[in-house]
């Protein structure tokens, strides 16, 4: 998908939900039966629980609360070779209350939606941060937002795609499965299909009642090609299709038999392939790679929460830090470099309309011609950078970063949609950026990934890597690993692609927070050009 | 006590849901259970949580056509719609030649997992319990960060061949990460049981304090290959990764470690130090493992590694058909066996090398060795002359389980250890500390 379809689509694909695409009326029965578990959460008994939840924790003693009444529907078909190996339909459905007492977070939550369950909830909620205020250093303070009584938002999709028959799923995949398997030395193939329809209910205490419906799709395969003699063995994965915000068009839109046979033929031929010679490379990092680079080196290290040191057990802290220190200061890259924090891009993961306390988010410059610009917040957060935001002579407000994976986690920070920006000044094509490589490695898809919890030291592999020759693509390379330290890593870049290269990779599933929840984020990116990287490379005989 | 449905209310459950059922054969699974946790960062809780779920699996196959579907709402329509769903979509798929129907009545060990002080945990005794970190750490001008996570619930399976499984079970986990304000020092500590009375908090805390204290402003040293004093944590962040590749059909077909070049697989050869034993017991109440797995297959002891030598693979039981043995018990929980070393005399022994506390951001590089890179975290010191010289900044490291244990040098004696990065429950692991030598390193890391 290019930057202007990413962008630009919402408004077209809006209109078009349930519209345009034609279904068998021969297939009834599973149109009936996607149907038939169908629950809307924006109905008046909701509305009314919602309110209950409200006035009962105001009447214990909370200062603030929100409820969120939610149903995650997920539906997950996987198939090996030429079998289904598992589908599932699943509905988890509950409510959380979130409350403010004493200047303290308490959350409390319940998949038992009944009136009295709502009360004793969100008491039980008051009563869980009155045990926690004993030990509270400073109490908490939240951003302003306005109000908004009647909200509404639905991710921009085409096709609902729970009113797919489940036997075209299955058709697909099987079929490329079989495109796969013809490819010779290709042996093994793992596909799958799931999607997501996520519809959320939101009220606080500060009058925002908001109803979304959000939707996520992800078609994957995983080709295993083996020698003849069992002495390697080698994967290509579908790494070029990445989820999305979207409908069933996103699997009707990418051609997977076909593909399957492209990847199955890089399977086969990374067998063969020559294993890279360890050393200092210039790296051509295309966006279905790049994505996950700029994952983990810049979005992750720009949460608010991590510089402040409040994932320190688990996911870590920053560099960035203190923050003051940073901001308007740190060179991330050069001056063509922007980086753009957006909950608006169509069919991005990350997209909403409300964030999971109420606000509307924001599209910021978190890299502004090259230097750090902004962090991510919640509404918690934002008033930490009062004085930064003073300085810039700019409101304290939260960007809109709040988020729980469902009813029954409590929300907090996670990222925007998190983009590098196309090359500002012209459009730069991928052949330029090659053909200014005397000795280079291209790498195309995301592989092993591993990064330090403070998001200096990281270690990227890829999917498939072609070396280059005196500004020209030529064989393949494996075993391919680059290690990079942040800060030089990105001034290293030193030419980017234009807007007709822009391509968007993300992730379905990406882990914070203890509990540990998962957050879906898009990334889109251009392919960019790094010099003098240090390359290892990761075979060892057993 | 904590909220989820005891032995009779789940079988009541069950059986309703089976007699709602049109299918061939049909199979429930039911998960209930209450979660609470506290987490608090610059030595104040951040947020805490109770919630109360409960979800509902059925499964209806058809002949070979088989699918499920997945509820948490338990009313009679609801249920209905769940066993309709999963009824309708089974109908809807090709027949899969690998299902080998539901099981009948199965013999399970009868072992107790709950703890009543885990079960009882309310979030006030939480909050005052974190105090036995944060204070201290406060008064010593740190800044201490963690989470305290326990659940109590039940899993259960029940069959239209009249099997039903039922398993209770509590778990806790605790652990903390202290930082030193300047941001130069770090220390972690943590530890999980079944019982909260086996946790100790303040003892948690006064390691991750001292560590962070002697950790402060570490000096770098050059990467490469190292002896290393692993902790029980950190072991367990390595070896967890190899008990996930103990899979028997992916060895057969030739796409794991655990393949033998020209066909078949590796059971019966040696293939680490003989040192090395690794078992798992359902019976054994201390590693709280699942007794069974999502069909009811009773899990059973299962000796992996006897003496550096693979004794066996995972075998499910379609594959176990196809190759003519029994279906073998799984991973849930594991005890590693140890040696008389302490983590004194490893250090003692040592003239120049690294002591790690833990692992983290571990990713698969390549399945061919089980090779993984990761970084140290949270506490790693250079060893010079039998002591601990200085704190050393962390380092990125590429190295396989089975290239580490084949490079011993000694064991301790095995303790329960938190395995997971993010803190959550678990089954138990217990693993010795260890020493090795020539732990791969291949650059330097700035983080604290």
């Amino acid at each position: 998908m290019r930057r202007r379809d990413f962008l630009r689509g919402g408004a077209m694909l809006a209109a078009g939900v349930g519209a345009g695409y034609q279904i068998d009326p021969t297939l009834l029965t599973a149109r009936e039966l996607a149907a038939s578990s169908r629950r809307r959460v924006g109905d008046p008994f909701f509305r009314e629980l919602a309110m209950l939840a409200l006035d009962s924790a105001r009447g214990a003693g909370a200062t603030y609360a929100d409820v969120r009444i939610s149903s995650n529907r997920n539906q997950f078909v996987s198939t090996r070779e030429r079998r289904v190996t598992g589908l599932n339909d699943s509905e988890t459905f509950g409510f959380g209350v979130r409350v403010i007492t004493n200047g303290t977070w308490g959350f409390a939550a319940s998949r038992d939606l009944t009136r009295e369950e709502v009360q004793r909830v969100a008491q039980q909620a008051v009563a869980q941060a009155r045990s926690g205020a004993f030990a509270r250093l400073r109490p908490l303070e939240l951003a302003p937002t306005p109000a908004y009584p009647e909200a509404e938002w639905t991710a921009p999709v085409e096709v609902d795609p729970f009113d797919i028959p489940i036997e075209d799923k299955v058709a697909l995949l099987l079929q490329a499965n079989e495109a796969a398997l013809s490819v010779d030395g290709a042996r093994f193939v793992n596909s799958f299909m799931t999607f997501l329809r996520q519809e959320k209910f939101f009220a606080s205490s500060e009058g925002t009642v908001c109803d979304q419906t959000l939707y996520r799709a992800w078609p994957t395969m995983n080709i295993t090609a083996v020698a003849p003699d069992r002495s390697d063995f080698q994967t290509r994965q579908s790494t070029d299709i990445a989820p999305l915000a979207a409908g069933y068009e996103h699997i009707t839109g990418n051609d997977l038999p076909g593909n399957a046979v492209r990847w199955a033929e890089e399977a086969v031929a990374k067998l063969s392939a020559t294993p890279v010679e360890p050393g200092q490379y210039d790296l051509v990092l295309l966006p279905t790679h790049l994505w996950l680079t700029l994952h983990e080196s810049i979005a992750h290290p720009t949460e608010l929460d991590r510089i402040r040191g409040y994932e320190a057990n688990y996911a870590g802290t920053s560099f960035i830090f203190p923050a003051e220190d940073y901001l308007g200061k740190f060179r991330y890259g050069g001056e063509f470099m922007n980086v753009m924090g957006e909950r608006s891009s169509a069919n991005g993961l990350s997209s909403v309309g409300w964030d999971d306390e109420g606000v509307k988010p924001d599209d910021f410059l978190i890299v502004k011609d090259g230097v750090l610009n902004d962090l991510q917040t919640t509404r918690e957060q934002a008033p930490w950078l009062a004085d930064w935001y003073a300085s810039q002579g700019e409101e304290v407000r939260s960007h809109g970063c709040s988020y729980a994976q469902s009813w029954s986690n409590i929300q907090f920070q996670r990222m925007p949609n998190i983009n590098l920006l196309p090359n500002p000044e012209r459009d730069v094509g991928l052949d330029e950026l090659i053909g200014g490589i005397e000795r280079g490695i291209l790498i195309d898809g995301h592989g092993s990934f591993s990064i330090d919890q403070q998001r200096f030291n990281a270690q990227f592999g890829g999917q498939v890597f072609w070396e280059i020759r005196d500004g020209k693509r030529a064989g393949m390379l494996k075993d391919v690993a680059y290690q990079i330290r942040t800060p030089e890593f990105w001034n290293s870049m030193d030419l980017i692609a234009g807007e007709s290269e822009y391509w968007v990779g993300g992730s379905f599933f990406d882990g914070k927070g203890q509990p540990s929840q998962s957050n879906a984020v898009s990334h889109g990116s251009v392919p960019a050009r790094y010099r003098g990287v240090n390359v290892i490379n990761t075979g060892r005989s057993a | 006590m904590a909220n989820y449905f005891d032995r009779g209310r789940a079988q009541e459950i069950s059986e309703k849901v089976l007699a709602l059922s049109n299918a061939d054969q049909a199979r429930v699974n039911l998960n209930s259970g209450e979660t609470g946790n506290t987490r608090f960062a610059v030595n104040q809780i951040s947020t805490a949580g109770d919630v109360f779920n409960a979800t509902l699996v059925v499964t209806s196959a058809f002949g070979n056509r088989v699918a499920s579907a997945t509820t948490n709402s338990f009313d009679d329509e609801a249920l209905e719609r769940v066993v309709r769903t999963s009824e309708q979509l089974a109908q809807l798929i090709p027949e899969d030649p690998e299902y080998m129907g539901e099981l009948g009545p199965q013999e399970y060990q009868d072992v107790d997992m709950v703890a009543s002080s885990t079960a009882n945990l309310t979030p006030a005794e939480r909050a005052r319990a974190i105090t036995a970190v944060t204070e201290p750490a406060a008064e010593q001008g740190l800044l201490s960060t963690g989470y305290l996570s326990h659940n109590t619930g039940q899993s259960s399976v029940a069959t239209s061949g009249g099997l039903f499984a039922y398993q209770d079970r509590s778990l806790v986990t605790f652990t903390t990460t202290v930082r030193t304000p300047d941001g130069t020092g770090s220390g972690w500590a943590g530890g999980g049981s079944k019982d909260w009375n086996d946790l100790d908090l303040g003892d948690i805390g006064e390691r991750a304090i001292e560590k962070a204290i002697r950790s402060r402003s570490p000096r770098a040293v050059e990467p490469g290959r190292w002896t290393v004093i692993l902790e029980p944590t950190a072991v367990s962040n390595m070896i967890s990764r190899m008990m996930f590749s103990l899979n028997a059909r992916f060895a057969d077909e030739g796409r794991s470690f655990f393949s033998k070049e020209g066909g078949g697989n590796k059971i019966g050869e040696k293939f680490l130090d003989d040192r090395v034993t690794i078992y798992t017991d359902p019976a054994d109440a201390r590693l709280a493992p699942n007794l069974f797995n999502g069909q009811g297959l009773p899990n059973r002891r299962m000796d992996w590694v006897q003496n550096g030598v693979l004794q066996n693979l995972a075998y499910s039981r379609y594959w176990a058909s196809q190759q003519g043995v029994d279906p073998t018990g799984f991973v849930s929980g594991y005890y590693m066996e140890g040696g008389d070393a302490s983590l004194q005399d490893m250090i003692a022994s040592t003239e120049r090398g690294l002591l790690l506390t833990r692992l983290w951001y571990i990713r698969s590089v390549d399945p061919r060795t089980i090779l993984f890179t990761g970084l140290t975290r949270d506490g790693t010191f250079l060893i010079e002359n039998g002591q601990i010289s200085h704190a050393v900044k962390n380092l990125r490291w590429n190295e396989s389980p089975v290239f580490m244990l084949n490079n011993l040098e000694e064991l301790g004696a095995p303790v329960p250890v938190s395995p997971t990065e993010s803190g959550g429950t678990s089954p138990t692991v217990m693993v010795p500390p260890i020493k090795v030598r020539d732990f791969n390193f291949t650059s330097i890391s700035d983080a604290v």
